[in-house]
Order: structure tokens, then sequence, then C-alpha cells
């Protein structure tokens, strides 16, 4: 693995200029994530009407792997049923801690080179469990942090 | 130069090594130094043949044991020119020094609405554990401003002091961007009002001449591992007087004469923080790590440090895009900078494949980095065994990253 893999220019593009980077006044769910050990933090806003996430955007301030990865998740779930939003979270997860074939995940591939760079994985997954934080949590608020992992919701 | 450079990289066996298959370049020396061997062979020899526990055996080992470990005090207490080696108080770092003064002396005196000023630059070190205690006791937290520089702002040290003052806590050395501060004046202002000062000095024992009666400190706290020693070994400096007046920090073993349930009476200095087994081998490797310092030609060594630091600012601001934070006149060699073209983090990355280790993040300095509007930087610390060549190659894997990224 070499570093231009790593840096594909999906992720180059993503980084540089990310898709959904803006507020999103009318968010259903929201979650914050954080990355205690670099200080990377997403923003992340769902509008979810009737099971369907209509709506999602970030904003925040990361890497270029944090921000291309966010910025192709919102890409990846606009449109989609919860459900299958909680499916690709899942594929995506396994994707990017295991050693043999999983599913194929389209656009998002470019991400999995990440796991050849360990200290590198909570970049790429960090949106990922805003979101799964975002739609799990009670509230309409939720803050997850790389270190632990859990969903803390908002008193 | 060369020649003593060469014969003292000799010294660090870690440094002999490839990462990715690229020479390693270690630039993360504020982080943690490597060890030289003498520090390596005195714990190997502590553990071949002293090992037993301190002040408590009548046997012959636990009174080696006992004599390297009180020797090593000694060895410290004059390194920093203590009055007294009863002042030197170990613990398993700087984070634990000054956890054990916020808890033992802001809890016996802090009172509400006293206040406690912190530089807006300070180490979460010595940020948390006074806000834990001013949770407690109902005193106030106030950053003490830094010009742009990183240098301390001390006409606005100078207008927020009074008599609500009653602690100032700043480090030596910024572990982030290098700014050496200046610990007298900023103690002399301090008495003016009867404050205390606290200097969190982890950066200072490898980079700065530490003189704490000339600085006139109250406390003074110290990292091993960031001065060539082992880590889990730390030590904090208290004047005698304070450190006698202070309640115990932690309950044990050692820190005490006489224990009964009715009654327990405390050990005398510097037991009466000490409880439980210390890392004596630690302790033991710190010593050994001060007396290689204080055996290194320490002109020649300031001078090539200095070097370091001005050839690696030189080539930095060469590079368009960089912009280094921190640019103090008095600076250890540390440069800290960002770039327009990538976060630093993913230089980090870059970095590392180039074989060169660097610090990328927030540097436990959250309030810092939010003061220079940065999420992070990225931090490239030298110490003595740095060269040119490791410039060099730090500054192609920079012009790589920019490839990559612009
Ligand atoms: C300025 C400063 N203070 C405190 C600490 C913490 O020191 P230790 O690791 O010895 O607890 C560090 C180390 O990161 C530091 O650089």
């Amino acid at each position: 693995m070499n570093l231009n893999e790593l840096y594909q220019e999906v992720i180059l593009d993503h980084g540089r200029k990310p898709r959904n980077f803006r507020l999103l006044p009318m968010a259903t769910h929201t979650a914050e994530g954080h990355n205690p050990l670099c200080g990377d933090q997403i923003h992340l806003m769902l509008s979810v009407r009737n099971g369907t996430i209509e709506e999602a955007t970030f904003d925040g301030c990361g890497c270029a792997i944090s921000t291309a990865s966010a910025s192709l998740m919102t890409e990846a779930i606009k449109g989609q049923k919860v459900e299958d939003a909680e499916v690709l979270f899942r594929q995506f997860q396994e994707a990017i801690v295991a050693n043999g074939d999983t599913e194929p995940l389209g656009v998002l591939e470019c991400l999995i080179g990440v796991k050849e760079y360990p200290t590198r994985v909570k970049c790429a997954t960090l949106a990922w469990h805003a979101l799964r934080a975002a739609l799990e949590s009670e509230e309409k608020s939720a803050t997850i942090s790389t270190e632990t992992g859990e969903v803390i919701p908002h008193a | 130069m060369t020649a003593l450079l060469d014969a003292l990289r000799d010294q660090f066996p870690v440094l002999d090594q490839t990462v990715h298959g690229k020479r390693l370049v270690y630039l993360d020396n504020a982080a943690t130094v490597q060890r030289p061997l003498p520090v390596l062979h005195a714990m190997d020899t502590f553990y071949r043949e002293s090992n037993a526990n301190v002040h408590r055996g009548v046997h012959l080992l636990s009174q080696r044991a006992t004599d390297q470990f009180e020797a090593a005090r000694v060895t410290i207490s004059r390194f920093i020119n203590a009055r007294f080696s009863h002042e030197i108080i170990f613990t398993k770092g700087c984070t634990e020094a000054i956890n054990l003064v916020a808890h033992s002396w802001g809890g016996a005196n802090l009172r509400p609405g006293d206040e406690v000023l912190l530089s807006h630059g300070e180490h979460h070190a010595n940020i948390v554990p006074w806000q834990l205690i001013a949770e407690r006791t109902g005193a106030v937290i106030r950053p003490i401003p830094l010009h742009d520089s990183g240098e301390l702002d001390l006409e606005a040290l100078r207008a927020m002091l009074s008599d609500r003052v009653k602690l100032v806590g700043v480090k030596h050395v910024c572990n982030a961007l290098g700014t050496i501060h200046p610990i007298e004046e900023i103690v002399r202002m301090a008495k003016s009002v009867g404050a205390l000062v606290l200097v969190d000095g982890a950066q200072s024992l490898a980079n700065v001449d530490v003189d704490v009666q000339a600085l006139g400190v109250d406390f003074y706290s110290m990292s091993g591992h960031k001065a060539y020693g082992p880590m889990g070994v730390g030590a904090l400096y208290g004047r005698e007087e304070l450190l006698n007046a202070m309640p115990p920090y932690q309950g044990g073993g050692d820190m005490i004469r006489t224990v009964s349930f009715e009654k327990t009476t405390f050990n005398d200095l510097p037991n009466k923080f000490e409880p439980g087994t210390p890392n004596v081998a630690g302790v033991i490797g710190l010593a050994a790590a001060l007396d290689w310092v204080a055996g290194l030609d320490s002109a020649s060594i300031k001078a090539h440090k200095q070097s370091l630091l001005d050839h690696a600012t030189e080539e930095l601001n060469r590079i368009e895009g960089v912009k280094i934070i921190g640019t103090a006149a008095q600076k250890a060699p540390v440069v800290s900078f960002v770039t327009d073209f990538a976060h630093p983090h993913d230089l980090g990355t870059i970095f590392d494949q180039h074989g060169v280790a660097i610090r990328a993040g927030h540097h436990c300095c959250m309030p810092l980095m939010k003061r220079f509007g940065v999420p992070g930087t990225a931090r490239a610390s030298f110490a003595v065994y740095n060269t040119n060549q490791d410039i060099i190659v730090l500054i192609e894997a920079l012009r790589a990253a920019r490839e990559i990224f612009a």
C-alpha cells in the first residue's frame, strides 16, 4: 500500500470540496462526533421523514480522511431508508476492520484503504459513528467519541 | 560537532532502525525523548543486582536499593538547585506532580472567590486538576492572555493581579509552540500580591537550565521521560515550608509514622507524599539521565539545538502555504506549523511513510489551539541527537505532501 492508494483522487476531491457541507436548520436528528486524540469534530445533521433520510449534511473540521468520509457518507445515505443506512453502517464498519472479502461498497470502497493505517481508521469511521448515534438516540442530539464509541444523549 | 554528534547518536540504539523502509527520523521529542544507553544500563543493573523494596527491609539488597533511591533524590535536587533533597517528591510524572499541588495545597488553601491564574497556553495537565479543585473549593480559574507570538502578555498579567490571586501557574517551556516563558519576571509579579507560583517544568530539564532558588518558584513539576529518563517517573519540587504545611495527597504505607484506627500520624518529608512502593528503577534511571545530561558540553549542545531550530524555521518559512505558529524570541527547539494544503493529521501520516515521526494534533493544549484559531498543528521537536539531515528529510516529506494535496 502506498500513499497514493490512501489519498486517492476521490478522497482528495471530497476532502477539498466536501459535499453537503452546510447547516441543516430543519434537522430532526443531529450528532456531534469527536476524536479527542486529534481534535477532529464532525457535526452531522439529518432530516428524517416517514423512515427516510431526506437530507444529510455536516460541518466541523477534520483531516482529509474524516472530511471525505463524512462527505461520501452523506451522499450515500441521502434518500435511503433508515434501516438501509443502518445496514450500510454495519457493512462499512465490517469492511474497514475485516481481513477478508466483504460486501462491495461502491464509491465508498475508496475509504477502505485506511485499514492499512491503523492510526487513521478512526478518522474514516468518525462520521459513521455519528450517523449511528444520531439515528439511535432517543434525543434530538447526541455526542459520540472515538475513544468510547458510546452514545451519550444530551440532557 | 559532527564527531560529537555521531558519538551521541550511538548512545541511542532505538534511532538505528528503519520504518516503512526509511531511516527513522525521530522528531517527536516534545512528546517523549529517547533514552541513552547509560539510562538503560542503570535500570537494568538495578534489576539485576539490587532489586528490593525501599525503606522497609533490614537486609542488604533493601539497603542498597534505598541508598540508590535516595542518592537519586540528591542528584535531582542538585540538578535544579533545590535547597534540600527532601524538597523533591517523586511522582509518576509531571501530571501527578501538578495534581498533588492542586489537591493538597489547593484543597487546603483555596476559598470561594480566590483566583488561580493559568496561562492560556497551559497543557491540560495544568488546567484540569485546577478545574477539579475549583469545583470543590469555589475558587475561580482565569486564563492569562498570550501575544500572537506565543509569549505571555505580561501587561495583562499585571492587570489581573490582585490580593484574590492565590496562585499563578505557567509552563516554563511550551510543549506545543516551544516558547520559553520569563519565569523570574512572572515570579516577581506574582510575589507582589503574595501569590504562589507553580511552574510546569515538563519540558524543562532537557531544554533549559533550571535553578529553582534563582527563579524563586514555589512549586516546580517535572517529567522524567522528557528528560532522557524513563516513563512513569517524575518529580515535584516544593519549598520546604509549603510542603510541610500541606496535608498528604494520598494515603498508604511509608507515608505514615504511626497508624491506629483512632489516629494516624504522618511521616516527614519527603515520605509524607510518597505512599506505596515507588518506581525505584525509574527514579534511578532518571538520575542516570540527569547525570548524562550534566556530562554533555552544555554550550555546544545549546548551539546545536538553536541551529536546528533556526534551520527548520528557515526551511519551513520558504515553503509556500506553510505558517509557523509560535514565533517567540526565546524558544526551545520546537516548530509547530499549519499549512493551507493539508490537515496536520494527514501530514503526520505522510511524514510517517517517509520515516519521519512528528506529532499532529492539539498537543494537549486545546485552549491554546483555539487561541490561534487552528484545530491542531504539525509539530517537529528536536533533541540533542537530531541532525541537519533530519530536517532535510522533514522538508522533503512536506514537499511530498504538498505534491499530493496541492
Ligand atoms: C507542558 C507539559 N506539561 C505536562 C505534561 C505531562 O507530563 P507527564 O507525561 O510527565 O505526566 C506534558 C507532557 O505531555 C507537557 O508537555
